[in-house]
């Protein structure tokens, strides 16, 4: 295939132990994640919002937000793309104990919530976004083929786009069977490429497996209690300045990605 | 900056849905304003509705080497995919193309969440899914797409789109993207949903399921009848099969931001859609034969969307709701309702608005309330979901 290029404009990440970039960065460079477990501020959302949204609709969110504040773009100008490899667990729990126990008493609240979309769904009435919004998974290649989307969208149509990817704790006999044992999110602003000096990246389908250089033990560690911590790799090539690794964009397929400073 | 679609050719396609199995059984439910729909005989606690019901799926099996796939969603998927020819169309395509240059796109709102809810209603010992289900790969939204990939062979992107209603319409975008820009050659979209007390019991707290059979653009209208469906498309490069006369037109995609279950009732996020399908298409509003709407039989959807018919469209447009036979099959009723644009484009006819007794007074004279046979060269297809998501597609007949 030709190749995808696109600029990164914005960065955001967290988990309970690093609530954004620079913590990340400090995790990269090998110092064990200091803060205090925390939970995401999502102050992108009204009060009123925040208390109906479940934590992974908060989660992504908050990292929505940090990566249009890096950008300096106005969320609600964005085409975003939500993914989340398993989409609410602790709501998809809630869902299946009650329709299994009562099923008259669901409640529509958390029907609503149980959507996909539900982190999309809140982000574009919260920054009155009108442009295409979409959610989607891939199972664990879920952050490459999410990236691999949201660059399509971007050389595509020459927009900028916000890509999200996260996910929450499993909870219940659910929770048991995927063991996803940490919450972890992530986002990026991408645009068309143009500016001197911006993160690029250069991305090419191969029929290759995931590789990575050496990462910090705790990022090993995340890398396996959280599916959309697959995207630790290229974060840490981002927050080296340049690098490559290979993402699984599916079973099968592998997204070579490059980073570089443009020259 | 002004985007232009690539159009794709849809080399084959196929629907399975409560009118039947394939597109002859959808053609002949569709001439003869066939409903679907029965009432509700679905799990043993059963809501006082109406559903669109697709009983072949119980004698259904999956090939033994994907024995692990096995739920009630991926066996509609299979009896899906065995219809019209389309799998021996596939692997044509990857003959033509290369397994690695073939992407999967997928839509559905629930996947194989019925296997889940089966789990919880026998766990052992209160909390672990029983043995025979105890499975990752189909308690997982990815479940319907990595079983298609696997059981077509297909090794290129593979992605699940899960927007609500609109999701098996926006796999059609995401396949123009990933063509147009040579990522891959063709692309399989589609999407499949299957009955599930999640989607019954869940639209019925949001008060939102009708106690009788549907009734689109009804002035009494009541609510939404759920129905489960698969249906599948093949597009390819249409400069490389000047021989192949249904085309993908366009795609417009918006979101509402407006409120996560009801559409803004201005309709300004679908009137976007719109004008983004009218600008990739390359088409204008006088220029559309005819509209498969969303038309779901919600109090709101149905009155946003007449009116937004009457301000964009001259009555030369005819529109309709085929909701009334199928149900609404949520996130599959974006390539159902593609299916249907399809064959009224290939057989000349508007299929008319089932289920209606005396239409709602907001509906102009766009609406085709009995079927008409009329040449159609251009047809678009609404989808509308939660969360404010919307899509529409645009379907052209090279022959006319």
């Amino acid at each position: 295939m030709s190749e995808l290029r696109v600029q990164v404009e914005g960065i955001g990440a967290w988990t309970p132990h690093a609530t954004g970039w620079d913590a990340f960065k400090r995790v990269f460079a090998g110092d064990p994640p200091s803060e205090l477990p925390a939970r995401p501020a999502a102050t992108a959302l009204s009060p009123n919002e925040r208390r109906r949204a479940p934590e992974s609709v908060l989660v992504a969110i908050e990292v929505a937000a940090q990566a249009i504040a890096a950008s300096q773009r106005a969320g609600g100008d964005l085409a975003c793309v939500f993914a989340s490899a398993y989409g609410d667990q602790a709501t998809t729990d809630y869902m299946c104990r009650i329709l299994a126990r009562a099923p008259a008493e669901l409640s529509p609240t958390r029907f609503h919530n149980s959507v996909h979309n539900a982190a999309a769904g809140y982000w574009t009435i919260a920054t009155e976004c009108r442009a295409p919004s979409t959610a989607m998974c891939a199972g664990l290649a879920t952050f490459g083929a999410s990236l691999l989307e949201a660059a399509t969208q971007v050389c595509a149509d020459h927009r900028a786009v916000l890509l999200v990817c996260s996910d929450t704790v499993g909870v219940g006999p659910l929770g048991e069977l995927i063991g996803c044992h940490l919450a972890f999110g992530c986002a990026m602003v991408l645009a068309p490429c143009t500016d001197q000096g911006a993160l690029s990246l250069r991305l090419t389908t191969v029929a290759q497996a995931p590789r990575h250089s050496l990462l910090a033990p705790t990022c090993m560690k995340w890398m396996s209690e959280n599916p959309s911590a697959a995207s630790l790799p290229l974060l840490a090539t981002l927050a080296h300045g340049g690098g490559d690794c290979v993402l699984a964009a599916s079973d099968q397929l592998g997204l070579l990605v490059q980073t570089e400073v443009t020259a | 900056m002004r985007i232009t679609s690539m159009p794709l050719a849809v080399t084959a396609y196929t629907a399975t849905s409560a009118l039947g199995l394939g597109l002859d059984a959808h053609l002949q439910a569709l001439q003869q304003q066939r409903s679907g729909l029965r009432p509700n005989d679905f799990g043993p606690a059963s809501l006082a509705c109406w559903i669109g019901r697709v009983t072949a799926v119980e004698s259904t099996s999956l090939p033994a080497s994907h024995a692990q796939w096995d739920c009630r969603n991926n066996r509609l998927a299979w009896l899906g995919l065995n219809q019209d020819s389309f799998v021996a169309r596939v692997h044509s395509a990857i003959h033509r193309h290369g397994t690695s240059r073939i992407a999967v796109l997928l839509g559905t709102s629930t996947a194989s969440i019925g296997a889940t809810e089966e789990g919880y209603r026998r766990l052992e010992d209160d909390c672990r899914l029983p043995a025979d289900l105890y499975r990752p790969a189909i308690h997982n939204p990815h479940s319907l797409s990595a079983f298609v990939a696997s059981v077509l062979d297909i090794h290129g992107p593979c992605q699940t789109i899960s927007t609500a209603c609109s999701s098996s319409a926006k796999v059609f975008a995401c396949a123009e993207r990933l063509i147009r820009l040579g990522v891959v050659d063709a692309a399989v979209v589609g999407g499949v949903d299957s009955l599930c007390d999640s989607v019954l019991y869940g639209f019925n707290a949001l008060e939102l399921v009708s106690p009788e059979p549907c009734r689109p653009f009804d002035a009494a209208r009541r609510g939404i009848s759920i129905g489960e469906a698969a249906g599948f498309a093949l597009l390819e490069r249409a400069d490389a099969l000047p021989e192949a006369t249904q085309q993908l037109l366009g795609y417009g995609e918006s979101s509402d931001a407006h409120h996560m279950s009801t559409p803004d009732p201005n309709g300004a996020g679908a009137e976007l859609a719109l004008r983004d399908v009218f600008e990739r298409a390359g088409i204008a509003p006088a220029q559309v034969d005819y509209i498969n709407l969303h038309g779901t039989a919600s109090q709101k959807n149905d009155a946003m969307e007449a009116a937004l018919v009457a301000r964009l469209f001259p009555s030369s447009t005819r529109v309709s709701s085929t909701k009334g036979l199928t149900g609404h099959t949520l996130g599959a009723a974006g390539v159902i309702e593609a299916a249907i644009a399809l064959l009224a484009l290939r057989e000349g006819f508007v299929p008319g608005n089932a289920g209606t007794r005396s239409p709602d007074p907001a509906c102009t004279p766009h609406f085709a309330w009995r079927n008409e046979a009329r040449p159609i060269r251009i047809a678009l297809s609404h989808s509308f979901g939660f969360g404010g998501s919307n899509a529409c597609l645009a379907f052209a007949d090279t022959r006319r």
